[in-house]
């Protein structure tokens, strides 16, 4: 009778999928195999080879393909008879508003990304629509049941920012490998190859001319007719020898430091390359399809050994070469991707070279990978498991079994004997913004801050606002949309770039803002102090949050380093931040006590764990 | 090390999961030999989870002759009568794996588990029983146990919602990192015969049920003379006598095992697949951990109930 029951809450259902990746492929499996006949999907990636060792419904032949259609003609295979739809398309597209998600009876969320589940999290409140949400990383996962009014949402917990590091860490001091990764990636890569006009932090000055005149020339800027060669090595003086140098000047730095040793192109390499490797001209075999890398001229083939300094001096200049050589057209434009293989190998040296000069551990190819691109550990057995938990809280919400409702973690040790924990869901938080009507509080200078500031760094970053709307009593300071016309456009771009205390409606300490979001149906107030002064490195956006994410560990100093260390709750952090409540709340169901014992990660340095976590990670490690 | 060095193809393909286990366990998979047989859903799964972590050889035994029955909750076979007409189980499932993962070998054999000879199971590093009688999980075991080598020996089942994994390493060294130190840790692992005949009396209440629930259900079924999973409802007030039998031959209560329990046993003919995911998974990850030799192995069985949703490791030995 019961089963009867089940069979026809399950064929009746109608059920978004987000997600056709690693938990997504198992998914869509499992709820096909259950019996579920009306499945969509979305999924805005194509799939890649990385991705075959887990994404069993994908074939070598599909890589560059949709993943949301692929995995749904995969699956028609075997059950030929249901109804799968897929997307191949960004959630976050104004298609899938409140009307979209108010169709289905429940969303399953394989997401990848904090971004994409806070978004979903909120279309779901606005639609009324159960979540089950998930995640994995390694053997660690965890599934959750949020329904609105009865469970807790996905935001009731504070989610730790992604990590930032102290720019004079990054730009002076740096004492873990990943430092060395973040300066190599979105200081120097970025310097050389993207966007000219972004700020950035590296010195570009050369000393002798720093003192003469401000408008000294960028030692980044390559003259038209310059040797490439001579161009890297110029580069390569600069940032591993000079700046060094000047930064060594500065006695008050390095009293309770070591001191870093300056690394000239000189004293590393022969003086000319292009007898010793062929270089740009002979590796034109390697051309067309395949793809361009420094590695098979300089006789490296295996990414996971450890080169030497010589050895990252000379990817470093062969990659640099390569770039202006074969890809010259890019330059300017270029962001650091994990699946450039030419990126990876210049980003890998530079981290290295730096590496070597402030006596810091080297790494491999295949480790300085992982870290740069903050790549998910993944496997296919907890993403199958952590599937079939979704299915097994997705019956349940169907057959609206309250009562048996858990958040379920998948542990790599057991704890209490337990390999899979079931613990109650809590109740929704009355003090969350998404949730409730809990208002914000906002410190900032509003005689300084203008409001493009207030909306990069709060509404759109902190808040995950897709298409915010400022409002100040009645008066409508900003605005996101297709339907506005031209003056008004004009009239909010000329209000961004006014300092908050001289806006039309000035905002001023004890303001009260309304900040919503209407493809999010999300609308929360925020509180305004004014503050004059802020801690240049502890605050370095120059305002504070609150009743937001009081994340304690945002320089990576303070944060542990132990994989861990993230005792049951992977969508939470990685870097001990879990507030309080979270705390009491583990230490109820006692975890697992294995915090020191790690056994799983060979290769693995710490430091990678320490920004390591599929769902807090954002694209960009921020060095503001 | 094991000196070879993975190719740039198993690089590339691996790469999420050598960040995982290491370069190293992922050499010791590829060298590794797998036997499975009686291919459900569960096994299904948890063939999918070792093709795809890229172990060096799948062995698949299965003579069942394709039937409707045999694809519920199993995504190996198509539902295509014209391809499957005349095919066993295992020759369906060989075709489907082979695509999972080019590297791995996998092949089938034919033949009668009970019957196959010790040097059969010498090729084997792995050994996986799915849905078989006790007396043959008992006949395979032992020869497992002949060998000079140390054959992993497994047993898994699936109920309708609830599943038993039995483990059984010999004696297992391992290592295990403990603050800074690597600690040499070894267990010893009991029978197959040995585990499921311990008296119950001793057994901490708090074990799970189903430990006591599955012996119910596997002798009912030897001394009816069914096959694996062929129980129904009409059965239980057989399967109730025979566990108020064994509850006071064990002088333990016949609360001990709850009716309702054994009602969802018998009555759970077909797989629930969720619950095939999961038990495969954790079958996968057990399989993966002995062959890389990394990490501490489950001893010596595992419960899941997709009911209360808890996954349970008990030690049940004497």
């Amino acid at each position: 009778m019961a089963a009867l029951q089940q069979q026809s809450a399950i064929k009746g259902a109608k059920v978004l999928m987000v997600g056709a990746g690693g938990i997504g492929c198992e998914l869509l499996k499992t709820l096909a195999l259950s019996g579920f006949e009306d499945i969509h999907i979305i999924d805005m990636d194509t799939i890649e080879v990385s991705n075959l060792n887990r994404q069993f419904l994908f074939r070598r032949s599909h890589v560059g393909q949709s993943k949301a259609k692929v995995a749904r003609d995969a699956v028609l295979r075997f059950r030929p008879n249901i109804n799968i739809r897929s997307y191949h398309a960004n959630v976050k597209n104004p298609e899938f508003d409140v009307d979209f998600f108010k169709q289905f009876d429940v969303v399953l969320n394989g997401l990848d990304n904090l971004d994409a589940r806070r978004h979903v999290n909120r279309l779901c409140l606005a639609a009324e629509v159960p979540l089950v949400e998930s995640g994995t990383t390694g053997f660690l996962g965890q599934v959750t049941v949020h329904i609105k009014g009865k469970t807790e949402c996905y935001e009731c917990q504070t989610k730790p920012a992604p990590k930032t590091y102290p720019v004079c860490t990054i730009t002076s001091t740096p004492t873990k490998f990943v430092h060395c990764i973040v300066w190599a990636k979105d200081l120097l890569f970025a310097k050389l190859f993207g966007d000219k006009n972004q700020d950035n932090d590296l010195n570009v000055r050369s000393n002798n001319s720093a003192s003469s005149s401000k408008e000294t020339e960028d030692v980044f800027e390559r003259s038209e007719d310059e040797d490439i060669e001579q161009y890297g090595r110029k580069i390569y003086d600069h940032v591993f020898g000079s700046n060094i140098e000047a930064a060594l000047s500065n006695e008050e730095t390095w009293k309770n430091r070591k001191r870093p040793r300056p690394i000239y192109s000189k004293d590393v390499l022969p003086e000319s390359l292009d007898q010793q490797n062929g270089s740009t001209q002979n590796c034109s075999v390697t051309d067309g399809d395949s793809v361009v890398s420094a590695m098979p001229s300089l006789g490296l083939k295996n990414p996971q050994e450890l080169w030497g300094l010589t050895q990252n001096s000379l990817v470093f200049i062969e990659a640099l070469k390569l770039f202006f050589a074969k890809r010259k057209k890019e330059i300017g434009h270029l962001t650091f991707d994990k699946d450039d293989q030419l990126a990876v190998e210049f980003v890998t040296a530079a981290a290295n070279i730096r590496a070597e000069s402030f006596e810091i551990p080297l790494h491999s190819l295949f480790e300085a990978k992982g870290i740069a691109g903050n790549i998910v550990h993944a496997v296919a057995t907890t993403n199958a498991i952590i599937a079939g938990l979704i299915v097994i809280e997705a019956i349940k919400v169907l057959k609206k079994d309250e009562d048996k409702y858990r958040m379920t973690y998948c542990l790599e040790h057991p704890s209490r004997k337990m390999l899979l924990m079931p613990i109650e869901p809590y109740e929704p938080n009355p003090a969350c913004y998404v949730c409730s009507e809990t208002p914000l509080g906002l410190e900032i200078n509003t005689r300084k801050s203008k409001l493009r500031d207030l909306v990069d760094r709060i509404v759109k970053a902190k808040l995950g606002m897709n298409l915010p709307l400022i409002m100040h009593g009645a008066s409508l300071l900003y605005e996101v949309g297709d339907d506005l016309d031209d003056i008004m456009v004009a009239n909010y771009n000329a209000n961004l770039e006014k300092v908050l205390s001289e806006l039309p409606s000035p905002i001023v300490n004890g303001s009260i803002l309304t900040v919503e979001d209407l493809q999010q149906e999300l609308s929360c107030k925020i509180n305004v102090k004014h503050r004059e002064e802020f801690d240049e490195e502890k605050e370095p956006e120059g305002m504070v949050l609150s009743g937001w994410t009081p994340s304690p560990a945002t320089n990576g100093e303070s944060a542990s380093t132990s994989n861990n260390e993230i005792p049951v709750d992977v969508t939470e952090s990685s870097s001990g931040s879990e507030t309080a409540s979270k705390k009491r709340r583990l230490s109820e169901i006692e975890p697992c006590n294995h915090k020191k014992e790690t056994e799983n990660v060979e290769s693995e340095d710490d430091d990678i764990m320490e920004i390591e976590n599929p769902m807090i990670v954002s694209k960009k490690i921020r060095v503001e | 090390m094991d000196g070879e060095e993975l190719t740039e193809q198993e690089t590339a393909l691996y790469d999420r999961q050598i960040r995982v286990w290491g370069a190293g366990a992922q050499r010791r998979l590829s060298k590794s030999h797998v036997l499975v047989s009686g291919i459900k859903g569960t096994v299904a799964e948890f063939c999918k989870n070792i093709v795809l972590a890229g172990v060096g050889s799948v062995t698949l035994l299965d003579d069942r002759l394709v039937t409707e029955e045999a694809f519920n909750a199993n995504f190996l076979i198509l539902p295509d009568e014209n391809a499957y007409a005349g095919k066993t189980v295992a020759e369906i499932c060989c075709d489907s794996l082979k695509e999972f993962n080019p590297m791995v070998h996998v092949s089938i054999e034919k033949g009668d588990l009970s019957t196959l000879g010790v040097d059969f199971f010498e090729k084997f590093d792995v050994v996986i029983i799915g849905y078989s009688s006790r007396a043959t999980k008992k006949a395979v075991n032992e020869k497992c146990r002949k060998l000079k080598k140390r054959v992993a020996f497994y047993t898994v089942d699936c109920r309708g919602s609830c599943g038993e994994i039995f483990v059984d390493l010999q004696n297992y060294n391992y290592t295990k990192k403990k603050l800074d130190e690597t600690v040499e840790c070894e267990l010893t692992f009991p029978s197959f015969e040995e585990a499921v005949s311990v008296p119950w009396k001793p057994i901490p209440r708090r074990t799970a049920k189903l430990y006591f629930a599955m012996r119910v259900i596997e002798r009912f079924e030897e001394t009816e003379g069914r096959k694996p999973g062929e129980c129904s409802l009409f059965d239980l007030p057989g399967v109730l006598k025979l566990k108020k039998e064994l509850c006071e031959g064990n002088s333990v209560s016949e609360n001990h095992i709850p009716d309702s329990l054994l009602e969802r046993l018998v009555s759970g003919n077909t797989e629930f697949p969720p619950a095939c995911a999961i038990i495969g998974g954790i079958l996968g990850q057990e399989v993966i951990k002995v062959i890389s030799g990394k990490g501490e192995p489950l001893k010596n069985f595992f419960y899941f109930d997709a009911e209360d949703g808890k996954g349970v490791i008990e030690d049940i030995s004497q």
